[in-house]
Order: structure tokens, then C-alpha cells, then sequence
């Protein structure tokens, strides 16, 4: 045998064990790389001792440990690779198999629907749903998650005990059905009860990193399928209205009434369960959607500036505006989070990280500009509505400044920064929800609306 | 000697962290390195050194680079950072309270034995 033909059947060899090994999905081209470069140090090694070409491969294969092993390591180092793992090269359980089937969501998803219908029980009037909405539409997919995950006897009682402790903040102020307190019960319960279930899918590890990390990922995939169920299920609605009005028949009152609350708290635990089962699909399109509405956000930052200082009026801008400035700062906040879970851990910082800095950067002007506003509103004297937007745009200010920060040194390279800035977005979670209740149990009282 | 996986595992990140503090280095002279420092007692599996280099420089205790090997093969280097630094003098602290923890408790058990034996054999 000739010497270039020996080398061939080693590189075969080790083009094989490559190939095997990114089968499994648990590790980057990278990552396989590297482990190359090992094996080939480690055969040059065994070669040089005297050693066959057939005996070192071997020896280096078996001293790499086991392809398993490696995987696993891999995948527990890279979370967000570990369902790979899971649906590869992993052995499911017998049990955790059973409880994937898309037919124990239907029937959670039932009763998630049958769960809003329940105040009809009682005629409840219009303050019950506002109070309650999000907690009759979620606790199904608390339910469902808790039972799909199991995570112990006391973990599961601990997160029901914090949803009925959602269900208690949400209730226990006496408030006008239309006042400005009432509106901002509303829209803060949904944070909580949102938490919770962020909880209920992370599991033990919610005070973790990574663990937060997951739960935030799984958050703006579940967004991204329940605007596709709910694109399926308005032309439902629509085909079924239409229909019934050719027949005669007045379908309003059911559609209405039964047809979207009961479809929308179903597909609430459908999308859930789709993130999990479809997750090949949605981790390369998650990836995409954050780099396609970045710089688009950006450039609403830059329009949204560019109105606010065209209007000759920066520093008394109308309520309304304020108003659509809060909405794209949050949506904006929400991005950067979510952008984060879609980044590779070994990405080098780019055009994406310089266009999340200018949007940022973006953000934190529009936030303080809005923030002088409201500052100045309040010599006029300190309502509700004032507190709230005063506390969100601090929070965001906050958020923003050290995020931008953040994000220069992860530009610099500066070794950690994308760990750091993982640390920092997850630990606000934390703060949320704090405002949240302060915003829905202290404010009231506070200026007198009880 | 067989060291338990457990104890390997725990003195990997100190390991790796005052090997790279000698010099930057890279996967395979790190594994080298570590055969040498423990006179062949540590047994690592190869592969599982990636995960751990990659968790270290996550959390930005070490940095790497791609270069080439004198061979031309792609090979990643890695070089430790002023956190990964300073996480050594923390190691070193905690492995040092363990050791003297076992130690002293190793010199007690020895002075009770000899009390027990008794005051004649003390004596002699």
C-alpha cells in the first residue's frame, strides 16, 4: 500500500466519524472542527509512537470518549441545542414519550377553553374578565406545561400557589369597572400571570440563566404561533359568520361569545405545544425574524425622533403620542430579549449587534424624551395613569442604558459580554413583575382611587 | 490509583484556568499538559474538555482565537482573561480550606489513635 493511499483511508475514516457526529445536532461545525483537531493531534501522536494508521484512529476515537457523551456535554453546555439532543441522539424516556403527543394538548386545550366559559356560570359582568382574562385564558397552559415537564410534587403545588397568589393580587382591591386603575389592573395581571407560566416552563432551573433564557424563547415562539393560529382562526370566524348569514341564521352571538374566547385559550396550549414539537422549524425562522424587524425597529426609532422633533413640541408632546412611544419602546425591549435566545453562543459580534445598538440607542433617546414629558405632566398633579407611564419609562430608561452598554462591550469583544448581557435582561424579569404589583396593589391606594 | 469522576470533574476548571495562565494554548497540549502536571493519575475523557473551555469562555474567564497548527490544520487557541484570572485565586483559596480541612482532620484521628494506645506506649 502507497502512502497517499493510507492517508486517504484515515481522512475517510475521520470524514465518517465527522459526519456522525454532526448528525446528532448537538454540536456546531465549529465545535466538530476543533474535536478534529484533537483527534488528528492525538493520531499524528500515536503515529509518531509506531503505531498503524487503523490502531491510531482507534485509540484517539476511544480516548474522545463516546460520541454520546460528547453530545451531551455539548448539548447541556448549549442549551438551546439540548432538545436536539433530545430528538436525536438522546433516549427519551418511555414517559416524557407519551406526554409529546399532540393529543394530551387537545384535551388540555379543551379545557382551557371550557375554563374562560366558566364566569357564564354566574353571568359575571365585565370587571371579572378584566381583572381575570389572562389567568382564565392561561391557567390551562400552566396545567399543560407543568404536566408536559414533570417537575415534582411541591414544584407543581408551588407554581399553582403562585398563580392563585396572581389571582389574589388581581382581585383584592375594590375598583370602579371604569376607572384608570381598573384599566391598569388590566393590563399588568397578563405580566404576572405570564411569569408564572415562564416559570411552569422552565421548571427547577427558573433561577438560572438558562433556565430564563428557555422560558424567554419559548415566549416569543409561542407569539409567533399564536399570530399564526389566530390569522387561521380570524378566517375561520370570518367563513363561519358568512356562512351562517347566507343560511339565515344570526352566528354573531356564537362566535363571539364561544367560538373566538374559547378557540383563542385553545390555541394558547396548541401554540405551546407546537413550539416543542416543531421546534426545527421555528429555530431557523426565529433567528431571521430578529434580524429582519432590528433594523426596521431602527428606523421607526429614527421616524418616531424625527417626528417628535419636527413638531417643534419635543417637550410637550401629546398624550397620545406618548402613548405610541411606550408601545414601540416595550416592543422594542421585547426584541432585544428575544434576539438574544436566537444568538449562538460563539456568533462573532457584527452589522446585527451595531444595528441592536443603534436601536437601543434609539430607544434610550425616545425614552428620555418621553420622560421629560411626563415629568413635566406632573405638575399638573400625580394621577394613575402618570405613575404607571412614569414607572415604565424609568424601568425601560434603566433597561436601555445598561443594555446599550452592554452592547458595546460585546462589539469590543470583551470576553463574557454576551453572558453578561444574558444575566442582566433575565434578571429584570424578576423586576417586572415587581412593578406589576406595585403598579396594580400600591398605586391605587396610593392616589386615592380605591 | 482510580480518582472518582466527581473529583476530576470539580478540579477540571482550576486545571484548565492555571494552564492557560502559564501560557495560550489549545485543546489537545491542554490534555497533554494536564497527563504531565498529574503524572498520568488524572484520566480526562478527551472530549469532554471542549464543553468545558466553551462554558469557561462563556463566562469570560478564558478567550479563543482561530489560528492554524503547524500543519495548517484550523485549531482554536485559547488565552486566559483577567476574570479567569482572578477566578484562580478563588480556586486556589477553596482548594486550599479543603485540603487543610482533610488534613487536619486526617493529624486529629492520628493523636486520638495514640491517645487511646494508652499512657506506657506514649511514654515509649
Amino acid at each position: 500500500m502507497s502512502a497517499p493511499e493510507e492517508a486517504s483511508a484515515l481522512d475517510g475514516q475521520i470524514g465518517l466519524w465527522r459526519a456522525h457526529l454532526e448528525r446528532r445536532g448537538a454540536m456546531g461545525t465549529a465545535d466538530v472542527d476543533e474535536l478534529e483537531d484533537h483527534l488528528r493531534g492525538h493520531v499524528e501522536a500515536l503515529l509518531d509512537a509506531g503505531l498503524s494508521d487503523e490502531e491510531a484512529f482507534l485509540v484517539a476515537v476511544k480516548r474522545l470518549g463516546s460520541q454520546d457523551a460528547i453530545a451531551r456535554e455539548f448539548a447541556q453546555e448549549n442549551s438551546k441545542r439540548l432538545w436536539k439532543q433530545l430528538v436525536l441522539g438522546g433516549a427519551p424516556t418511555q414517559r416524557a414519550d407519551a406526554r409529546a403527543g399532540g393529543l394530551a394538548a387537545v384535551a388540555f386545550a379543551v379545557l382551557g377553553g371550557l375554563l374562560v366559559q366558566v364566569p357564564r356560570l354566574w353571568s359575571a359582568g365585565e370587571e371579572l374578565y378584566l381583572r381575570n382574562a389572562s389567568l382564565l385564558g392561561l391557567a390551562a397552559l400552566v396545567a399543560y406545561l407543568l404536566w408536559r415537564r414533570p417537575q415534582g410534587r411541591t414544584f407543581a403545588l408551588a407554581t399553582l400557589g403562585a398563580l392563585v397568589g396572581v389571582a389574589v393580587v388581581a382581585n383584592v382591591l375594590p375598583l370602579d369597572a371604569h376607572s384608570d386603575a381598573m384599566l391598569v389592573t388590566a393590563l399588568h395581571v397578563p405580566i404576572l400571570t405570564w411569569l408564572v407560566v415562564g416559570v411552569a416552563y422552565a421548571g427547577r432551573r427558573w433561577r438560572d440563566v438558562d433556565g430564563r433564557m428557555e422560558a424567554v424563547r419559548f415566549s416569543g415562539e409561542w407569539v409567533i404561533y399564536m399570530a399564526l393560529l389566530a390569522a387561521g382562526g380570524g378566517a375561520l370566524a370570518g367563513v363561519t359568520v358568512a356562512v351562517s348569514q347566507a343560511a339565515g341564521v344570526d352566528a354573531g352571538l356564537f362566535v363571539e361569545g364561544w367560538l373566538i374566547p374559547s378557540g383563542a385559550a385553545g390555541a394558547v396550549v396548541i401554540a405551546a405545544w407546537l413550539v416543542d414539537s416543531k421546534q426545527s422549524v421555528i429555530e431557523n425562522m426565529a433567528p431571521v425574524l430578529a434580524r429582519v424587524f432590528t433594523p426596521l425597529f431602527a428606523l421607526t426609532f429614527v421616524a418616531l425622533l424625527a417626528v417628535v422633533a419636527l413638531s417643534g413640541q419635543a417637550l410637550a408632546l401629546d398624550r397620545d403620542v406618548l402613548l405610541v412611544c411606550d408601545a414601540v419602546l416595550v416592543i422594542a425591549v421585547a426584541l432585544v430579549l428575544y434576539s438574544l435566545t436566537a444568538r449562538p453562543d460563539d456568533a462573532v459580534a457584527g452589522w446585527f449587534e451595531r444595528t441592536q445598538l443603534a436601536l437601543v440607542g434609539g430607544a434610550l433617546v425616545l425614552d428620555a424624551v418621553a420622560l421629560v414629558n411626563i415629568v413635566g405632566r406632573l405638575d399638573d398633579g400625580w394621577t394613575i395613569n402618570r405613575a404607571v407611564v412614569l414607572g415604565i419609562n424609568v424601568i425601560l430608561l434603566v433597561n436601555l442604558a445598561v443594555t446599550g452598554w452592554l452592547l458595546v462591550r460585546l462589539l469590543r469583544d470583551h470576553p463574557g459580554a454576551t453572558r453578561a448581557l444574558e444575566r442582566w435582561q433575565t434578571g429584570l424579569l424578576v423586576v417586572y413583575g415587581a412593578w406589576a404589583v406595585v403598579a396594580i396593589l400600591i398605586l391605587p391606594p396610593l392616589l386615592g382611587r380605591v | 490509583m482510580d480518582i472518582p469522576k466527581d473529583l476530576v470533574a470539580a478540579s477540571a476548571a482550576p486545571l484548565v484556568l492555571s494552564i492557560l495562565a502559564d501560557a495560550d494554548s489549545y485543546g489537545y497540549a491542554i490534555i497533554k499538559r494536564v497527563g504531565e502536571l498529574s503524572g498520568g493519575e488524572l484520566e480526562w475523557t478527551d472530549g469532554l474538555l471542549y464543553p468545558l473551555l466553551h462554558r469557561l469562555e462563556r463566562n469570560g474567564l478564558v478567550a479563543s482565537r482561530w489560528g492554524a497548527s503547524e500543519s495548517g490544520r484550523r485549531r482554536k487557541y485559547y488565552s486566559i482573561t483577567p476574570s479567569g484570572t482572578a477566578a484562580i485565586a478563588d480556586h486556589r483559596a477553596q482548594w486550599s480550606a479543603v485540603a487543610s480541612a482533610l488534613d487536619a482532620a486526617w493529624n486529629g484521628a492520628r493523636a486520638e489513635l495514640r491517645a487511646a494506645a494508652g499512657p506506657r506506649e506514649a511514654l515509649a
